[in-house]
Order: structure tokens, then C-alpha cells, then sequence
């Protein structure tokens, strides 16, 4: 499975891994400070955005597929919820510049494995299993021929 | 008690209202000795984006919870959570969080299974705080290692389990869950994870009361007048009920068991934990359907 993780994912799960659990909560809290702005067609238009319902916060979520058939996620979430933002982020970062076969091929345990489920418990984490999901469906409506 | 209560009038009429302090009266004694402020929020990260200056966090997952079973931490488990903050057995706690205090109401209950005697909340918890413009800072967390003892959890006089609410009924039933999980059109509250609960509904001649009713606009409780209308009034409570108290897994019961305890003074308050997530997936435990509380099976 490992081997299968695109550079950016692989790179950040070992970041998590090499930390120990107090660290990675701060880790999580890095991501979550950078999670980018929506462009602005998005912000002006939130009818475009899907809610991601799994999530505790409200999250909204949008995927554009390129000519070039790469993946662009953009996702909103409060500043009240740094943690979502937090998984939120990872995705972003973890998949930017991924073809649209390369994203679906990202195992669906991926935040799983990122050593969070002790530092913020395995019920939060599914919140980011579900962005993943939601991810996915999006491409796959969106490529359908 | 080792800190002076908090005196404001609005406070005074409520049972016991050594149990709330305002966001003045923390803004004044933060520092004071003997006192340990506690965070406790929904987010795991929220305390780390500010809080308030010299407060411990405890989080309800990763530290209240047993890692295993589906219980709270034993007594050493405790005693090694509580030493770490820098909380002794005679410490003024005062606990605060996000959510209008679900989690810090969640927190003060779990420490009240193990008796410690002076656990406050913080009226309004953080939304308070900040919509009065008050002050956070990003400092980490800092106590020092203290010894608080091993207390034995006691269960029984504030917590239900399934086989007490069973033999409860008859008694008077809070849910105070949305009214769309108490109807049974969804299992979780809006917007929230679905965590696998197999059936919809409530038990049988439960009171829909979602927590959110004892909240003021100002994110504080509301006045005991208002409680009693929605509690004695509205579903029908009496003095000397027993009553239990449940959500989906416990935490927003706690923030209605706390007003019912500790504001209206209602006696034997016990919170059903195990809440929705158990009884929607326990095996031939009678539930309604629909707005309507139902009856009590008869056999």
C-alpha cells in the first residue's frame, strides 16, 4: 500500500509518523494555519460548494478537474475548527498537482494511517476519511464520459 | 472550598450557584491560588489557536475516555491526569469550553463521578468570553506535577446505564436530542457523523427538550424562571422525580443534567451515557417512532 502513495502524501504521513503524539497535534495545527482561501469565483458562488455532512463543522468542499486532467480541491471550513481545517489542508497540500487516476488511487484508509487516531481519536479522523470520499465521488461525476 | 464563589446576582437564585462563575469573576481571579482553569472543547485543536492565559486543556476523547472499553478513565487514571495538570483534590476547577460548554458540562460531569467537590463552569464558556472581546493567548500548556489521589469512580448517584434506564421507566425521560433524532428521521444531530446507530426513534415517553433550550442569547444559562417554565412547565417535571437525562452519546445531557442539577436542584439526576448510540443498537429495547413521547410498554 505504502508504495502506492503519491510523493506529497507519502511525505506528509511521514512527517506525522516521526513525531511523537503532542508534536503531531501541533503538526495538524500547521496544516490547519494553511489551509488557502477559496478563489474568489468560489466564494462568491457558495451554491457551487458541496457540504460535507460527516464533518462536526461546517465544511464545504469543491473539485475541479484541468485540461491537463489534474485535480484541484478546494475546501472552507471555520476557523473554529482547526482540526477540520487541519485534515482539510493535508488533502489539499497531499493531492496538489495529482492526475485524476492518481487521486482515485489513493487508498481510502489513507487518514487512518497518519498516526492521528490516537492524538485526536479515530471518530474525529473519519471527518477526513469522508473529505476523501467526497473527493473521489466528485472526480468521478466529473469524468464521467 | 479553597476560592471565594462567585457572588453575581444573576446567579443567585439558581440551587446552587457556586457551581457558575462569570466571565468577570475569571477575568478577575485567574492566577488566584488554588484555582486551575480547565479547557475542554468538541475541537482537539481549538485550545491551541488561543485560550484562556494559564489553562490546562483535557480533552474528552483522548484523555476521559478508556482507550478500550467503552467507559471513563478508573481512578488512577485520573489521579494521573488531574496531578499532571496541576489540579489537587482541593483545587477550584473552573471549566470552559466550546459549543456553549457541551464538553466543559461533559468534563465536569466525569469529574463529578469522582467526587471532586469544587468543579465550576465557566457561564457561556468560550463564545462568551470571546464576544466580550477577552483575551486569549497561545502559550502551552504549563502546570506543575502535583499528587491527586486515587479516588474510586462512583457511578451510580449521576450516571444510568442501559439496564438502569430500563428499569427506570415509568420515571421521567429527557431527550434532549434535535427533535429530528427523536422522531426517529435521523440518528444523528444535523450535520454530524453518522455513528452507526441501527434504529431511529426515542424511549418510550421520553420529553423532547434539546439541550440548546437552557441557553441564553448571551450564550450563558438562562433564568431560573425561564428553566422552569421549560423544565417544570414545559415537560412536566416535579420535585422529587427521578429523572435521567440522555443525547447520542452523552455529552449534551451533560450540559442539560448540570441545569437540572445544579441550577434548578432537582435531586439523583442521572446521565444515560450510553445515550442513543447504545439504546438505537441494544437488542429488543422498546423505542417509539415519531414527535409523540408514547407509552411505556406494559409487559
Amino acid at each position: 500500500m505504502s508504495d502506492a502513495l503519491p510523493e506529497n502524501l507519502a511525505q506528509i504521513r511521514e512527517d506525522f509518523l516521526d513525531l511523537e503524539l503532542r508534536d503531531r497535534l501541533q503538526l495538524l495545527l500547521e496544516f490547519s494555519n494553511e489551509l488557502p482561501e477559496l478563489p474568489e469565483r468560489y466564494a462568491d458562488h457558495p451554491d457551487l460548494l458541496e457540504r460535507v455532512e460527516e464533518c462536526q463543522s461546517p465544511v464545504f468542499m469543491f473539485v475541479e478537474v484541468d485540461d491537463n486532467n489534474i485535480v484541484h480541491l478546494f475546501v472552507t471550513a471555520p476557523k473554529e475548527a482547526p482540526t477540520t481545517r487541519g485534515f482539510a489542508s493535508i488533502l489539499v497540500q497531499g493531492l496538489a498537482g495529482l492526475t485524476v487516476d492518481e487521486v482515485l488511487a489513493v487508498p481510502d484508509d489513507f487518514p487512518q494511517d497518519l498516526g492521528l487516531t490516537e492524538a485526536v481519536s479515530l471518530l474525529r479522523v473519519r471527518g477526513m476519511t469522508a473529505l476523501l470520499g467526497r473527493t473521489k465521488r466528485q472526480i468521478r461525476e466529473k469524468t464521467a464520459a | 472550598m479553597t476560592v471565594a464563589t462567585d457572588p453575581d446576582p444573576r446567579f443567585a437564585n439558581y440551587a446552587h450557584p457556586e457551581r457558575l462563575v462569570s466571565t468577570d469573576w475569571l477575568a478577575a481571579n485567574l492566577g488566584t491560588p488554588g484555582l486551575v482553569v480547565v479547557e475542554s472543547d468538541e475541537d482537539v485543536l481549538l485550545y491551541e489557536t488561543g485560550h484562556i492565559e494559564g489553562a490546562v486543556k483535557i480533552d474528552w476523547h483522548t484523555d476521559l475516555n478508556d482507550p478500550v472499553v467503552r467507559d471513563y478513565i478508573d481512578g488512577e487514571g485520573f489521579a494521573k491526569l488531574l496531578g499532571s495538570k496541576g489540579i489537587t483534590r482541593d483545587t477550584t476547577v473552573v471549566i470552559y469550553g466550546d459549543k456553549n460548554n457541551w464538553w466543559a458540562a461533559y468534563a465536569l460531569w466525569v469529574f463529578s463521578l469522582f467526587g471532586h467537590e469544587d468543579v465550576r463552569l465557566l457561564d457561556g464558556g468560550r463564545a462568551k468570553w470571546e464576544a466580550e472581546g477577552r483575551p486569549y493567548t497561545t502559550d502551552p500548556e504549563k502546570a506543575p506535577s502535583v499528587d491527586y489521589p486515587v479516588v474510586e469512580r462512583n457511578d451510580k448517584p449521576i450516571r444510568a446505564y442501559k439496564e438502569d434506564v430500563l428499569a427506570h421507566l415509568g420515571n421521567p425521560l429527557i431527550d434532549v436530542r434535535s427533535p429530528e433524532e427523536f422522531s426517529g428521521e435521523r440518528t444523528t444531530a444535523p450535520a454530524y457523523p453518522e455513528e452507526a446507530t441501527l434504529r431511529g426513534g426515542h424511549i418510550p415517553s421520553a420529553q423532547n427538550v434539546p439541550w440548546a433550550k437552557a441557553v441564553a442569547e448571551d450564550f450563558g444559562f438562562k433564568s431560573l424562571d425561564e428553566l422552569n417554565e421549560i423544565y417544570r412547565d414545559g415537560a412536566g417535571l416535579n420535585d422529587g422525580d427521578s429523572v435521567i437525562a440522555y443525547c447520542r452519546i452523552g455529552e449534551r445531557s451533560s450540559h442539560t443534567w448540570f441545569a437540572l442539577t445544579h441550577l434548578l436542584g432537582f435531586e439523583g439526576v442521572r446521565n444515560y451515557d450510553g445515550s442513543w448510540t447504545e439504546w438505537g443498537s441494544a437488542v429488543r429495547v422498546p423505542i417509539i417512532k415519531g414527535a409523540e413521547p408514547g407509552e411505556v410498554p406494559t409487559h
